[in-house]
């Protein structure tokens, strides 16, 4: 017996009844339906696959470099298979390292964390939870997922380059960014890496305004602000934060772009480089650019997880079988976030001979973001408290989420405070903080929303067993990797280093390096395993049987199992509350689009 | 081969998963959705709380196998440092009540309120008393570390102490350069176009004559237990990190900003030796700014010496304007005419130098 005739003995019926609803009224070409989509819906699984790809790779690229960092005596033949002159007698030469850990960074938060978390989810959930029929300007929104695939393109073009790809840090501060007779992948590696954020920041643009035009006009009637669900809060804060940010990352490029090849001195002043001799350019500022990066940088790490805030928030409530607490706090909470993004960005340079009256505002202003912070911990505590849970996947992922959010979040007010910070800058302290709260935490806000919509992006259910698999080994295994990092940044191990045995002071941590390289090999090869469930089930997955199959009150499950491009067959259906009627008057839910009763109690 | 091996076990491993999942998901039908569903909801009910437990005693685990690699099984070998640490343990004991007390809320929470048939949740939307409370407690605890945290920030980053010692430091890749004022206590004059490897790798402007006592020495600096030293860090190519993880301290060098530091050395490194009980102890100078390939290598050496042994050492040290015109060197008996021209020569080279800058 088939898969499917297991699976679907009994909704066979239900689903001759939805089957062809996505057929109604334009007929699509291949070329329009799946490649130039104009669909919403479609584009955001664009946007999910090809993050899902970059995930993959950067993915596998952590785990090459941490078989160095486990492994430094060894050699490993088959990389010189792979990776050829990089991998020479099987051992990754410093400049593959520092490429690796570079594009590795890059890819995982542009590429998976901004375009693969938000441009899925906010071009997935905005018209669905908003009561829309599409995006704004759907033309607009299928251009920046374009404009992201072409990016894509050239980022990975910028790995088969002679001289490697772009190897300074993700963050890519001048002079090294800038001098390819400072480091071989600043040359042409640089180039590509520098068109290919640039077409970035072209394509996250386009779909940021999309997405606030969308949130601000095409709410369907009765759809106050006020009752919007928390993921579209998430994603409109998300929105602003990127289109007020991301030009001045482009600005800081541009200046980049003029030193490295028009002999300006924006960020170049008294170099000497051997080799070479002194350098004529004369009274720039380094400084200058980081100031520009870290503009965006720092909201960008916000960028990355409000959405993963908003769809734990929405999955919390629905799972729990009751209300969000505190919506208005949890709004306000985003939006002082929002706005606190932007004024902290100097906390990444305590140590670059910053003003120390001017780091002093910047630890007052970072430290106040613990406070908004915790009021959504504490919110999604009493959310859980006496409410009836049910641990579907994306729940799981969602509690998780919050585990992490704490784990990685204290360590923040350690960083945060500079004279700590003058201590444990750059060291492995910072690599456990940031992949906690932002790296592993967003992953998981993803994996949650995932799981949670996959029954509306592809009208089948993930597998269960594979997902609580999935959920449990990527829980145990990112605290393992990252909870022992602490101790090796209390040691100051520096970061970026491919090899520590010359150094006195940070070689005792061998045996803890493979066990870290270890558990990460397992934490990937798990993800792979997350891969095939979710393309397995977008073909064999169990059938959704009813409209809402959560029993949530948001808008998305009142459309067609699988609903076609306009979403809604008939009319848009009229809101009449929040978002959050759990467990109210002895209902279980009550979906947005139900009028209120004349006996209903006020909340 | 082994490769292969690997490949083949991880492949037939995810093949039986799969497998199992498969026929879980078979048997949940079978069973009925709904009641296979919620067992597996008390299985993860379950399985919090042992993550809960498991997590918790990893914690400590963790500790107990890394707390003694870490640089606070012994004191921080500076003054300033000290004060780091402290503030580190201040730290610490908020955000560990907060991290114990939360996760334990979370998962406990997460198992007790596990769904049960009977439970009739509570409509719970908001409470204004609640979010006040988690709104000042946050606020009031962060003015304290924050007040904590600025004072010793604007020790750090003040003046030192009178009567400190000063010393340049310039990074370059991938090593650093020391230079000490020698003993008119003032450095001489540079400019980065005068750089040249061989004899005058800071670009140093030699008729300052300033400059002529000034010492410069290369991977490994001297430095004089309680004695504060300052000091003045810049860059010759890319941006660097001067880090002093022992003495806990860290600031960048950046070309064509200088930017300063100071701390005192409460140990020797001698003294370090027995208290780290490593005979083969340093203090590390690590480069902890990604400044091109040989990041990893860009190592440099403090000696910190007791006053006379500080003394001894730098006595029998020349200055590097002897090095670079050893024909200067009162220690050089024999004076050459044409030498004389041709040292008289170079000064002037440079002088145009600077008035092209200029």
């Amino acid at each position: 017996m088939s898969n499917e005739a297991v699976l679907h003995a009994s909704v066979g019926a239900h689903h001759e009844a939805h089957g062809d609803e996505h057929h109604e009224h334009h007929h699509d070409t291949f070329i329009t339906k799946y490649v130039f989509s104009q669909d919403h819906k479609m584009i955001a699984k664009q946007f999910l696959i090809t993050g899902m790809v970059w995930a993959v790779l950067g993915g596998l690229m952590s785990v090459l470099f941490r078989l160095q960092l486990g492994y430094p005596e060894s050699t490993f033949p088959w990389l010189q298979d792979i990776l050829g002159k990089w991998a020479e007698g099987g051992k990754i030469t410093p400049a593959a390292y520092y490429a690796l850990v570079t594009t590795h960074g890059t890819v995982l938060v542009f590429f998976v964390l901004t375009a693969g978390l938000s441009g899925t989810f906010a071009n997935f959930l905005i018209p669905l939870q908003i009561g829309a029929r599409d995006m704004a300007s759907p033309f607009m929104n299928m251009l920046s997922y374009w404009f992201f695939f072409a990016a894509s393109i050239v980022m990975l073009s910028s790995l088969f380059v002679e001289t490697g790809p772009f190897s300074g840090g993700w963050t890519a501060y001048p002079p090294l960014s800038a001098l390819g007779d400072a480091s071989p992948g600043s040359k042409s590696g640089m180039d590509l890496w520098i068109i290919s954020m640039a077409l970035f920041v072209v394509s996250s643009l386009l779909g940021g305004l999309n997405y606030i035009a969308t949130i601000l006009n095409m709410r369907t009637k009765g759809m106050s602000m006020t009752r919007l669900p928390l993921t579209i809060w998430a994603l409109f804060f998300t929105a602003v934060l990127g289109v007020l940010s991301f030009p001045v990352l482009l600005s800081g490029f541009i200046l980049l772009i003029f030193d490295r090849n028009f002999g300006t001195s924006f960020y170049l002043s008294d170099i000497f480089i051997n080799g070479v001799g002194a350098l004529p350019n004369e009274g720039g500022s380094a400084i200058l650019f980081q100031h520009l990066f870290w503009f965006l940088g720092h909201p960008e790490v916000y960028i990355i997880l409000l959405p993963a805030m908003g769809m734990v928030s929405e999955i919390m409530s629905v799972n729990s079988r009751k209300p969000i607490f505190g919506y208005m706090a949890m709004v306000g909470s985003l939006f002082a976030i929002a706005i606190l993004a932007f004024l902290v960005w100097a906390h990444h340079m305590f140590v670059t001979g910053l003003n120390p009256l001017l780091g002093s505002v910047f630890v007052l202003l970072t430290l106040l973001i613990a406070v908004p912070s915790a009021i959504k911990v504490f919110n999604w505590l009493t959310t859980l408290w006496r409410g009836n849970v049910r641990f579907t996947p994306g729940m799981l992922f969602a509690i998780g989420f919050v585990s992490l959010f704490i784990s990685g979040g204290l360590t923040g007010i350690w960083l945060g405070n500079s004279a700590l910070d003058i201590h444990l800058h750059d060291t492995y302290f910072v690599i456990a903080h940031f992949h906690i709260v932002m790296g592993v935490a967003s992953m998981f806000g993803m994996f949650a929303g995932i799981y949670h919509w996959f029954p509306k992006m592809y009208g089948r259910f993930m597998n269960d067993t594979l997902a609580y698999i999935h959920f449990w080994v990527t829980m145990a295994g990112a605290y393992l990797i990252f909870w022992p990092m602490h101790y090796q940044g209390l040691a100051g191990m520096p970061r970026r280093y491919y090899d520590f045995s010359v150094w006195e002071s940070f070689k005792q941590f061998g045996e803890l390096n493979q066990f870290i390289s270890l558990v990460a090999m397992i934490v990937f090869a798990v993800q792979l395993l997350f891969l095939f469930n979710f393309f397995y089930s977008i073909f064999k997955g169990r059938r959704v049987a009813t409209l809402n199959p959560w029993g949530a009150n948001t808008l998305e499950w009142t459309t067609p199992i699988r609903p076609g491009h306009g979403n809604w067959v008939g009319e848009i259906p009229e809101v009449h509350r929040w978002a959050y009627d759990y467990g109210k008057d002895g209902k279980e839910f009550i979906s947005q689009d139900t009028p209120v009763g004349a006996d209903e109690s006020h909340h | 081969m082994t490769m292969f091996l690997i490949t083949a076990v991880t492949v037939l491993i995810f093949l039986v998963i799969f497998q199992i999942a498969k026929a879980t998901e078979y048997v949940g039908i079978l069973k009925g959705e709904e009641k296979s569903r919620k067992e597996s909801n008390k299985i993860n009910g379950l399985l919090m709380v042992v993550f809960l437990v498991l997590g918790l005693i990893g914690v400590w685990y963790c500790n107990h196998l890394l707390f003694n690699k870490t640089l606070l099984a012994h004191d921080a070998s500076s003054v300033e440092g000290a004060l780091v640490d402290s503030m580190l343990w201040v730290t610490l004991a908020v955000t560990g009540i907060v991290f114990i007390g939360t996760q334990i809320v979370l998962f406990l929470f997460a198992y007790k309120y596990q769904e049960q048939d009977d439970r009739k949740v509570y409509f719970f939307a908001h409470s204004n008393k609640l979010e006040f409370i988690w709104t000042i407690i946050p606020a009031i605890t962060l003015t304290v570390l924050v007040v904590i945290g600025l004072r010793n920030w604007y020790l750090f980053t003040g003046e030192p102490p009178k009567g400190a010692m000063v010393v340049e430091v310039t990074g370059k890749q991938f090593g650093w350069i020391f230079r000490y004022p020698g003993k008119d206590a003032a450095f001489g004059k540079k400019y980065y176009k005068n750089i040249d490897n061989a004899s005058n790798s800071l670009g140093i402007i030699w008729e300052d004559e300033l400059s002529h006592d000034d010492l410069v020495m290369e991977q490994t600096m001297y430095l004089v237990k309680g004695k504060p030293v300052k000091f003045i860090i810049g860059s010759r190519d890319v941006i660097h990190d001067v880090g002093l993880t022992h003495f806990r301290m860290k600031m960048d060098a950046v070309p064509g900003i200088p930017t300063t530091l100071w701390f005192t050395p409460k140990y020797t490194t001698n003294e370090m030796k027995e208290i780290t009980g490593n005979p083969n102890f340093q203090y590390e100078i690590s480069c902890d700014q990604m400044c091109g390939n040989g990041h990893y290598s860009m190592k440099g050496v403090i000696e910190v010496l007791d006053q006379e042994e500080y003394d001894a050492k730098m006595a029998g040290q020349k200055p590097y304007y002897y090095a670079a015109f050893p024909d200067k060197d009162p220690s050089n008996t024999k004076p050459v005419v044409a030498d004389t021209a041709k040292v008289a020569a170079t000064p002037a080279e440079v002088s145009t130098k600077v008035i092209a800058k200029n």
